[in-house]
């Protein structure tokens, strides 16, 4: 044993090793936050005289009204759900050849962009503002709701399937067409069994993002809940506003659980 | 030292991994525990610890109970038993540094344990394992940069800087070659001849065991069945304990030392030794 | 058994019996007629003209949308800094408030399992079932419009997504190395300091650069209702029907949720 040793000091290597870039980091995380919170304006007065209202919000929740506005909460959860149940049909449909389309190794290229464009189109807007440019077109109501969430799941969906498509085992592939499949048989004997279950997974997780969403685009006029609730917000309802929500959440719950036993039983 | 008595566990489902074992082991005994897979050796050394509960029995250590003990005096407990694990069960994303000091923790408090800042004596001691365990400067080096037998000796650095006066070692050597397995066997020897401490070492290779322990008991189905020096570890002895077998078959198939498992090795070895 | 015999005595082979052929059969079917029962519920109110008029609605909007007026451009600088703070501060927010939820949320770290943990779990799915927008419009209804109720609007949601991928990672830590540090007789608060937190980091990490960079998007449109940032512009100019003016605030959007993800990947490659 070295006498050396002794004494010895010991810190933890830094995270960063270079002090330039670890004090560059640090100093201009400090600098940000000093800025983003010195330009916060935030009216204190106003805060305050929120609480009062926040505190009978929350009670809200204790005591929550389903009754007195019942006939709009049920149109309006009615509307949700039938429009989150055909976007989600007619989005994942066609999602299909889209994703198709989109995947490198099945698709010609011209095909491939195209889809690809698609997909990015359609995922780059949230989806209260294409909400915003489809109730322009088609009118308040329900139907730019469901064209809405029909549009996003496009997106969401084609994209997914096109990843999973271009990470097949080839093998499979290879062995279905030596055996002398069109690309059709190709299709549904060496592809299909491989995506599927993930596939049809994915479109109930969908559904559950589609339900959510539905509830948001009320808010622009694009029917369902949403506009039951940014009502009972105008008019300081809170008990309605919390049997709202406490609705959407219960229905959260309901499809999480369910699809949670759907994913189990296809694999 | 180390007193057990009557110990049973019962496992939930109504497994019996240890059906009354008692045992006793000396200030500065090295012993090796033997005895097939599912016998109850890894449940025997992680009831004295308390790791998992005994169903029955009393385990004390210095005289001091262990079992029936909660909180704080089971953790102070704790600290005077190091542990060594057969995956090493280094904390992979932390330094070697680190994960040695880690065996401090039962001492400082949770703030300079979470700072880092440990009592420099502490580190004093940490750096004097790492070099006796033969990682001199590799001190900032992150565990899972290291090959096995570099993170077992990590891993013994750990349990001695507890200062215990108990080692128990669940199959140090498992997942080594047999050249690393002899480098770290040597290592635990000479540290606890050297600390006086008293060692419970899981093992399946007899062979090595018998190279380095003063003392081997054979546990079968949850009893003892066997307890001497490694001399009168005889076949028949071994037989009553991983059961029967025909051992001289096994020998024949024992000068292919690559396909034998440590086992059979051990057994080859001993028959070998007999025949002369 | 797909393998049955045919009266000829050779032997068949079909993929499924055929009560489960009928079962595909009859859930296909039940699918459709709650498929168009949906659409004929949602359509009861549907102005078709309205519909048949999109292609020339979608024409006409086009048309006043463009060429785009870029001198609002200068209006938008201001806004755009708001969204980039909503973001990043209500991600830092519900950071903070999100982890001690997931740990009081995982079985292997809660300190109960029958109280504290659904508790711990009530509070996630309440964060995750409701949208940032909703929790700003309830907010902005509380305590008055304005870039504090985006940040709170912005850290709820944020909490129930960490908390949730947080307590799930929590779960699937390495016991091993948990019971090595139990042994050192290390208390509770250091078994999750040096067992579990090195363990989780990376995760922790990824998952919060994420779910900024999906904070970024969320936040460019909060001020619809109220709540600060780009999105109050972008209402203002649609319900002026200053078309121009919203090509301008969209291609703005765009860049910055498309830089804001090429950061967020950039970050969590460095970090994996």
């Amino acid at each position: 044993m070295s006498a050396g040793v002794t004494g010895q000091r010991w810190r933890p290597p830094p995270l960063i090793v270079n002090p330039w870039l670890r004090w560059a980091i640090y100093g201009g995380g400090g600098l940000y936050l000093a800025l983003a919170l010195g330009t916060l304006q935030v009216n204190w007065g106003r805060v305050a005289e929120g609480l009062v209202r926040g505190w009978a919000f929350v009670a809200a929740f204790g005591n929550p009204d389903f009754s007195s506005r019942w006939g709009e909460i049920s149109e309006g959860m009615i509307e949700s759900l039938t429009m989150t149940v055909v976007a989600t049909v007619v989005g994942v449909a066609i999602s299909l050849p889209v994703g198709l389309g989109a995947a490198r190794n099945l698709a010609p290229l011209p095909v491939y962009l195209v889809c690809r464009g698609i997909i990015a189109v359609s995922r780059s807007f949230p989806e209260i503002i294409v909400a915003i440019l489809f109730v322009k077109m088609f009118g308040f109501g329900p139907l730019a709701g469901m064209v809405t969430l029909a549009f996003a799941t496009i997106g969401f969906m084609a994209k997914l399937l096109a990843e999973d498509l271009e990470d097949i085992d080839e093998a499979q592939v290879e062995a279905v067409r030596a055996a002398g499949a069109s690309w059709p048989q190709l299709m549904v004997y060496a592809v299909q069994p491989q995506v599927l279950p993930r596939f049809i997974g994915l479109s109930v997780y969908r559904l559950d993002i589609n339900f959510r969403e539905s509830a948001v685009i009320g808010i622009v006029g694009a029917g369902g809940i949403g506009a039951t609730l940014n009502t009972s917000f105008d008019r300081y309802e809170f008990g309605t506003s919390a049997a709202i929500l406490l609705l959407i959440i219960g229905i959260v719950m309901m499809a999480e659980y369910s699809s949670g036993i759907i994913r189990k039983r296809l694999q | 030292m180390l007193r057990i008595r009557g110990l049973t566990k019962t496992y939930r489902g109504g497994d019996r991994a240890l059906d009354g074992v008692d045992l006793d082991v000396p200030r500065g005994q090295l012993m090796a525990l033997i005895g097939p897979s599912g016998a109850g050796k890894s449940t025997l050394i992680r009831c004295v610890n308390r790791l998992v509960e005994p169903s029955a029995g009393t385990i004390a250590v210095d005289g001091a109970a262990v079992t029936g003990l909660g909180g704080g005096a089971l953790r102070a407990a704790r600290r005077r038993m190091g542990m060594i694990f057969q995956e090493y069960a280094l904390v992979e994303r932390l330094t070697v540094m680190e994960n040695v000091l880690s065996g401090r923790l039962g001492y400082v408090g949770f703030w300079s344990s979470w700072l880092r800042r440990f009592p420099q004596k502490d580190v004093d001691a940490a750096f004097r394992l790492i070099e006796r365990a033969g990682l001199g400067g590799m001190h900032d080096k992150r565990a899972d940069q290291l090959s096995g037998g570099q993170r077992q000796r990590v891993g013994i650095c750990r349990a001695l800087i507890q200062d215990p006066a108990l080692l128990l070692v669940d199959e140090p050597t498992a997942s080594l070659d047999p050249k690393t397995s002899r480098q770290i066997m040597r290592l635990l020897v000479e540290l606890c001849a050297e600390r006086q401490l008293a060692a419970i070492v899981n093992i399946h290779d007899v062979a090595l065991a018998q190279m380095f322990v003063q003392r081997i008991v054979g546990l079968r189905a949850g009893r003892i069945v066997f307890d001497g020096t490694p001399a009168e570890l005889t076949t028949g002895m071994l037989t009553e304990i991983y059961g029967a077998e025909d051992w001289a078959a096994t020998s024949a198939a024992g000068d292919d030392e690559d396909d034998a498992t440590p086992q059979a090795r051990a057994i080859a070895a001993r028959l070998a030794e007999e025949a002369r | 058994m797909p393998v049955h015999t045919l009266p000829s005595r050779q032997v068949g082979w079909q993929r499924r019996t055929m009560v489960a052929r009928m079962m595909r059969w009859f859930g296909w079917l039940l699918g459709v007629l709650v498929t168009v029962q949906c659409w004929q519920i949602m359509n009861e109110d549907t102005i078709w003209e309205f519909v048949y008029d999109a292609p020339a609605q979608a024409g006409d909007l086009l048309g006043r949308m463009w060429p785009p007026r870029w001198s609002v451009l200068d209006k938008l600088w201001v806004p755009l800094w708001d969204t980039l703070n909503m973001a990043t501060l209500g991600t830092g927010l519900g950071v903070v408030l999100g982890v001690p939820v997931a740990f009081l949320a995982a079985r292997t770290t809660t300190p109960s399992v029958s109280i504290v943990r659904p508790i711990a779990l009530l509070v996630i799915v309440a964060s995750r079932s409701i949208n940032s927008l909703i929790w700003a419009l309830l907010l902005v209804t509380v305590m008055g419009p304005g870039v504090l109720a985006g940040i709170i609007a912005i850290a709820l949601r944020s909490i129930g997504f960490i908390g949730k991928l947080l307590y799930e990672a929590l779960e699937e830590v390495d016991g091993r190395q948990i019971e090595a540090i139990t042994a050192t007789g290390a208390s509770g608060p250091q078994r999750i300091a040096y067992g579990f937190v090195p363990q989780i980091m990376p995760v922790f990490a990824g998952i919060s650069v994420y779910r900024w960079d999906i904070n970024i998007r969320e936040s460019t449109v909060l001020g619809l209702v109220g709540a600060g940032g780009i999105g109050l512009q972008l209402n203002a100019s649609v319900s002026r029907l200053a078309w121009p003016e919203v090509t301008v605030m969209f291609i703005a959007i765009l860049c910055t949720v498309a830089v804001s993800e090429w950061v967020s990947a950039k970050v969590r490659a460095a970090i994996i």
